[in-house]
């Protein structure tokens, strides 16, 4: 039997490419000529296509095309059309939102008009991406589950770059299109909303966030864990024994007392996954909009608590009193 | 096969982090905590950063004082157009003339600002012009501004250290050039801009906080919205900018002056947030009343980008070190620098162009003591 051929799996599946379930409804077929590809092979499967790309996927791919070249160009008129400035100061470079004056009007093109033209067409892009992943699933008659998993993510976009700058009254309270910069926003954000740590919703989604690399791990090590036994491959662990599942679940339940059963483990994984964004959305939301200081909300209802004083007191120098 | 697999596995992920070591300082770096436990108040420094910045610092040999005398000869009666060190006796005088040459210009020696073969008290050269000003501006800081150089004082090696132009000064920055027009607008930052510390934030925090007075506070005072607080996100980056510089030249991390979980603060910051607050507006009256108006003195080859004159901030002095000079005192051997030049002592105002932060008074107070 060949064995390791595969980095994650055991064997490298290569047989003739199959174009899939056929298709029930849609205008279009699927695209492409199938064929395979050796490394991905190593990584996953090594087919790659037909893709079935439908009005849905070809808008989506449009629009988003018109979103990154708007950013792009932007990002590459910021440097005077220099294309080696470009790349050496990519990760720096940004698309930002109208200044405050604006408000929610519509300002001039490269007074902010881009950055909202670019947020239009990528917003476009992302929910047209999800009415594909919601068809492509009812098609094959699965459960919705990637697109509302999908959608909870799309609620934290939303937040950040539309819903709350509504709330607040102004667009350059959204984040700018950029690697850094929208890094140092983000930390400005938190600066000037009084630490966003002490923001509930932001510590339960930091919880979800870390509990889903947990839960990730835990579960992918179990499934890896009794490969040897055929436990990826396994249909029938629930009710037999001796099988590859039940030592997935023996493991768990001789270590910690409780096991999840192979159905489970997934919804686990799936509410830890969705709660991330979804929690962590609320938290942007509050923010600025029903709290103004997260660290003074956080000391009015107890959960900060006061330190004993370490150093000499010290008093605003700006009401006057001096030194 | 297996263990081959995993050597290679193991091979990427070293190579892997030996790469991303590559992005920042390496470890070791000394810590020493320095509020309540648990709180994150602690003072970090890369001693192989600090270490050599610390050895960088000399401060030049103590040229012997003048003798005392009973009665002495006032340089004003003796020599003319002596504006700011009139009161010095004639060997005290010489002594300083000799000192601050070696501080400012030891190259260019006396003829940096006198014309040689024309009289010592003519105006001849423009930097004549301006190091009369700048010992005015020397004296005051060191009579009027004690809030922020303590009894250390500054002299003029402080931030010359030997050379006429002091190396760090900064001018207004109109940014890496742009395509504008229609696209391609920076808001003034996203530059990997030293000013800031290599972050994308502003790259001239200068001009609004150091020249013009515009409001640094971003944080509300209170935990809910009630509309008092008109800054935004984007106000909160050019603060962030200002804190970046301070803290690169000062070699201090936020918790050297703030508390770790609310920056806005000031029951709980450390006392050297005080002395940081009067140094910005040191700074800004320094900027506004003794360098600026200096603009049309300057050459055009000492004039910025957007012609405007090189200004002092933190980091004129500091140099990447919380004390300047390691905290040595060279006015304890100078007096005459920290002497009032005029009285009686004017207060220090800066100009009313600030709207915001009308309601936080500049700089009265510590003139006044």
């Amino acid at each position: 039997m060949a064995e390791y051929q595969s980095i994650y799996s055991r064997v490298t599946v290569t047989n003739p490419t199959y174009p899939g379930v056929p298709v029930r409804t849609g205008v279009y077929g699927r695209q492409g000529k199938p064929s395979l590809v050796y490394w991905f092979g190593k990584i996953g499967d090594a087919q790659i296509g037909p893709v079935y790309l439908g009005w849905t996927g070809i808008l989506s791919l449009l629009c988003g095309f018109i979103a990154i070249e708007i950013i792009g160009l932007n990002m590459w008129a910021s440097v005077n059309w220099d294309p080696v400035q470009f790349v050496r100061q990519l990760a720096w470079l940004a698309l930002e939102p109208p200044s405050a004056e604006y408000g929610l009007r519509i300002p001039p093109l490269n007074e902010g008009g881009w950055w909202l033209m670019a947020g239009f067409f990528l917003t476009a892009s992302i929910l047209l991406w999800w009415i594909r992943t919601y068809r492509r699933a009812r098609q094959l008659g699965l459960g919705t589950h990637v697109a509302w998993a999908f959608a909870a993510a799309i609620w934290l976009y939303l937040v950040l770059g539309l819903i709350r700058p509504v709330l607040m009254g102004s667009w350059s309270e959204a984040v700018p299109f950029g690697i850094f910069p929208h890094l140092d926003w983000t930390a400005a954000f938190s600066i000037r909303y009084g630490n966003l740590f002490y923001n509930p919703f932001h510590a339960l989604s930091i919880a979800f966030l870390y509990g889903s690399v947990l839960l990730f791990a835990m579960h992918a090590g179990t499934v890896l864990s009794t490969v040897r036994y055929g436990g990826d491959r396994e249909i029938e662990q629930v009710v037999d024994r001796g099988t590859a599942g039940e030592r997935m679940a023996l493991f768990w339940r001789w270590t910690m007392g409780f096991n999840a059963n192979v159905e489970s483990i997934h919804r686990w994984a799936w509410w830890f996954a969705v709660l991330t964004p979804l929690t962590g959305g609320i938290g942007i939301l509050l923010t600025g909009t029903v709290v103004d200081n997260w660290f003074l909300w956080a000391v009015k209802h107890g959960v900060a608590p006061p330190y004993p004083a370490t150093m000499p007191p010290v008093v605003d120098p700006s009401l006057g009193v001096t030194p | 096969m297996i263990s081959l697999n995993r050597i290679h596995g193991l091979a990427v992920l070293s190579a892997a982090s030996l790469l991303l070591a590559g992005c920042w300082e390496r470890p070791p770096v000394d810590s020493k905590q320095v509020g309540y436990r648990g709180t994150g108040m602690v003072d970090i420094k890369n001693p192989r950063i600090v270490g050599p910045r610390i050895a960088e610092q000399t401060v030049p040999e103590v040229i012997p004082a003048a003798p005392p005398e009973e009665a002495p000869i006032l340089a004003s009666q003796v020599y003319e157009n002596v504006q700011v060190l009139g009161d010095l006796s004639v060997a005290e005088f010489a002594r300083a003339m000799v000192a601050l040459t070696a501080w400012v210009s030891p190259e260019q020696s006396c003829l940096y600002c006198h014309v040689e073969g024309e009289s010592m008290a003519a105006d001849t050269l423009y930097t004549k012009v301006v190091a009369r000003r700048m010992l005015q501006m020397n004296r005051d800081l060191n009579t009027g501004w004690t809030s922020h150089v303590k009894e250390t004082g500054v002299t003029c090696y402080t931030c010359h250290r030997g050379q006429p132009v002091p190396a760090e000064i900064w001018f207004a920055d109109p940014g890496p050039k742009t395509a504008m027009g229609a696209a391609g607008n920076r808001f003034g930052q996203n530059a990997a801009a030293e000013s800031v510390a290599l972050a994308s934030l502003p790259y001239d925090p200068f001009t609004p906080f150091l020249l013009q007075d515009q409001n640094i506070r971003v944080g509300s005072l209170q935990a809910l919205p009630d509309g008092s607080n008109p800054a935004g996100t984007k106000t909160a980056e050019w603060t962030y900018g200002l804190m970046m510089h301070m803290s690169d030249s000062l070699g201090l991390n936020c918790t050297g002056c703030h508390q770790s979980r609310f920056f806005g603060i000031w029951e709980e910051s450390t006392p050297q947030r005080v002395s940081a607050w009067h140094g910005i507006r040191m700074a800004r009256t320094l900027n506004v009343e003794y360098i600026e108006p200096l603009t049309p003195v300057f050459p055009e080859n000492r004039l910025g980008p957007l012609g405007d004159v090189g200004k002092v901030y933190c980091a004129t002095c500091h140099q990447g070190l919380q004390k300047p000079l390691n905290g040595v005192s060279m006015l304890k051997d100078y007096p005459e620098f920290g002497k009032p030049w005029r009285e009686p002592l004017p207060r220090l105002v800066a100009p009313e162009t600030g709207t915001e932060a009308a309601a936080e008074p500049v700089a009265t107070t510590a003139a006044a003591q």
